[in-house]
């Protein structure tokens, strides 16, 4: 802490950490919640990754023998109707989640930072303009903006990446022109246009680094609703291709055609899914409180 | 006040605009071309293709600004939005039909998800970092990462297994039966109800804290009130003003909610019209759909903006 009357203190300054450790720090000591998600998080990415190691078999390895299945020892969470195993499907359908929710929200983040930002900092009747746009964007409910745009692409992971990424990105461009009208407000962004700088060292130099803050709530906030968007769309039959274990897809395939039989093709995906989307909202939340605490919206 | 309206009310028709083109050009522009699809779909279902004719039907067959012209002109001059390409019927006749349904479902849903979060919101409050307080709200959080697919498979599921009961999947018009079309809509409605108080039930817990805080209530506190006076007189009434714009700001997550409970549990709503619209690729279906639920959630949202200085005298708008 600054002393407000200069007094010189005498205590030893101790050595600073860098600010990412103590970030961290923060964030165990004030968001344990948080922070165990954050580890869950952690641990579900490195199954993704690592997925072909750690799965006991190929996601479309079929067992016909063993067909439907309960678990056992050879397959702990049992086999669906083609006897593929079902745990190792539910790792695979992580990579697929994760995958696709992290590749979608980093292009919502940076298509709203386009948007966004250039609305923002150029203002006026190009402002006007594109917040229009933003807005019949946004009075579009998501869901059927998503599955109109799919069901004319086609399933597919890129497809899907594309377009949830886009539409999320148009969406979440308004919290980034907030920002940067916010910035342009300041004292230090008037003396830097008023001593001439060039537009492109401003925007590097002092729009860029302080909309990086609000870059990372968004993502924050918005990847758990992208891999439920993602879900969703599979779900309905519109998100990705049938021949991949996505979690949605699973859960209208296997789980409605044979869940009198074996209700646990039901139960397992739905149940990743909502671990994952859980840790991600909790953990998003803890990154925004300590972040930026005035963003904090219907939190309690 | 006045020129707020105006200008508000201005705003809305050029976002109107830009809605029709991109509900328009969405389906047109978009990579893979709808008479290719269509064509592929009537090979496989062993029909004749006549592409020119397939064209004139769309009206593919004119420039793309005299069919978003023409399409206008259907809207503005004949009040239509087109003519489905299956069963000959118009659009706005399919949506007249499915839409009473979604209405009834969207209600039941939005009344049982207040029903629900304003209680347990209000307790959580003035309980506040009580065990029940906790429990309401990881209750409420793990609800809203719950997808609600998910839960309505689990209730299609579990019930039948252990009480041997499982939900109506045929749906009786209202007009029919009252009694039976209630049963087949109470579960949908009561999954997408809760899916949705979690959101409603977090804002009203923190915004009867904040008003808690206010001096105003220490003043009724201190001027000898009953705590039931102070609570709901008092707090309640200040603090749901922005649970009111929430709740009428998740308009697009309760349409985007009933295409998945309509579809899961069969009823004939917009939701379920739009999928199928989407798997016919019945495209002026789907563009028509898009356009009139686009339109309703603008309007509302609007609608919310201009109701809160009255909710809010506070609130001005110059």
């Amino acid at each position: 802490m600054n002393d407000p009357a200069g007094t010189p203190s005498l205590e030893i300054i101790p050595k600073r950490r860098s600010r990412l450790v103590e970030f961290f720090v923060r964030l165990g000591r004030e968001k344990p919640l948080g922070t165990i998600c954050g580890i869950i998080i952690l641990l579900l990415v490195l199954v993704a990754t690592f997925a072909d190691a750690l799965a006991p078999y190929p996601y479309y390895e079929m067992h016909l023998i063993d067909r439907l299945q309960g678990p056992s020892a050879q397959y702990l969470l049992g086999n669906d109707e083609m006897g593929r195993d079902l745990l190792s499907r539910l790792m695979y359908g992580a990579r697929l989640s994760l995958g696709v929710g992290l590749a979608a929200t980093t292009l919502t983040v940076i298509v709203a930072l386009l948007i966004g930002g250039t609305s923002g900092f150029l203002g006026g009747k190009f402002d006007l303009a594109m917040q229009r746009f933003v807005d019949a964007w946004i009075a579009f409910p998501g869901l059927l903006i998503l599955l109109t745009i799919m069901s004319i692409t086609g399933r597919g992971v890129s497809q899907m990446i594309l377009v949830l990424g886009l539409s999320g990105g148009v969406g979440a461009s308004r919290i980034i022109r907030g920002a940067v009208i916010g910035i342009k407000e300041n004292d230090y962004f008037l003396a830097t246009r008023a001593i001439g700088s060039p537009t492109t060292a401003t925007l590097l130099r002092h729009v860029l680094p302080n909309v990086m803050p609000v870059m990372i709530i968004i993502f924050s906030i918005s990847v758990g609703g992208v891999i439920m968007a993602e879900a969703s769309l599979s779900f309905l039959g519109f998100g990705l291709p049938l021949d991949v274990p996505s979690w949605g897809g699973m859960l209208s395939r296997e789980g409605r055609q044979y869940m009198e039989i074996a209700p646990r093709l039901a139960l397992w995906p739905g149940l990743a899914l909502t671990i994952v989307v859980y840790s991600l909202n909790m953990f998003g939340d803890a990154m925004r409180d300590l972040l930026d605490p005035r963003l904090r919206g219907g939190e309690g | 006040m006045t020129t707020y309206v105006v200008r508000r009310l201005l705003l809305i028709i050029p976002t109107l605009l830009i809605l029709t083109i991109l509900v328009f050009f969405l389906v047109r522009f978009l990579p893979g071309n709808v008479i290719d699809l269509l064509e592929a779909d009537m090979e496989y279902r062993d029909m004749e293709i006549d592409r020119e004719a397939l064209m004139r039907m769309l009206g593919l067959d004119v420039p793309f600004y005299v069919q978003y012209a023409r399409w206008m002109e259907g809207i503005f001059l004949h009040g239509t939005l087109g003519k489905s390409l299956f069963a000959g019927h118009t659009v706005e006749e399919k949506i007249i039909a499915g839409l009473p349904v979604t209405i009834q479902l969207g209600a039941m849903a939005l009344v049982l998800g207040q029903l629900i979060a304003l209680p347990v919101g209000i307790y959580s409050a003035i309980r506040q970092d009580t065990p029940a307080d906790y429990v309401g709200r990881t209750v409420a959080v793990i609800g809203m990462a719950t997808p609600n697919f998910w839960l309505a498979l689990l209730v299609m599921i579990y019930p039948g297994i252990w009480w041997g009961w499982s939900p109506p999947m045929e749906y009786t018009p209202l007009s029919e039966d009252p009694l039976e079309n209630m049963k087949t809509l109470i579960i949908p409605a009561v999954i997408l109800g809760t899916a949705m108080s979690a959101g409603t039930m977090r804002l009203t817990r923190t915004m009867m804290l904040e008003v808690l805080r206010q001096d105003y209530i220490r003043t009724a506190r201190s001027k000898g009130l009953r705590e039931r006076v102070v609570i709901l007189r008092h707090t309640v009434k200040n603090a749901l003003i922005p649970v009111v714009t929430l709740a009428g700001a998740q308009l697009p997550i309760l349409v985007g909610g009933s295409v998945i409970m309509e579809n899961i549990f069969n009823l004939p709503g917009l939701g379920r019209l739009f999928v199928d619209a989407l798997g016919q690729r019945d495209y002026p279906m789907v563009s028509g759909i898009n356009l009139f639920l686009a339109s309703i959630v603008l309007l509302n949202n609007l609608f919310i903006d201009l109701l809160y200085p009255y909710l809010d005298p506070r609130v001005r708008y110059n």
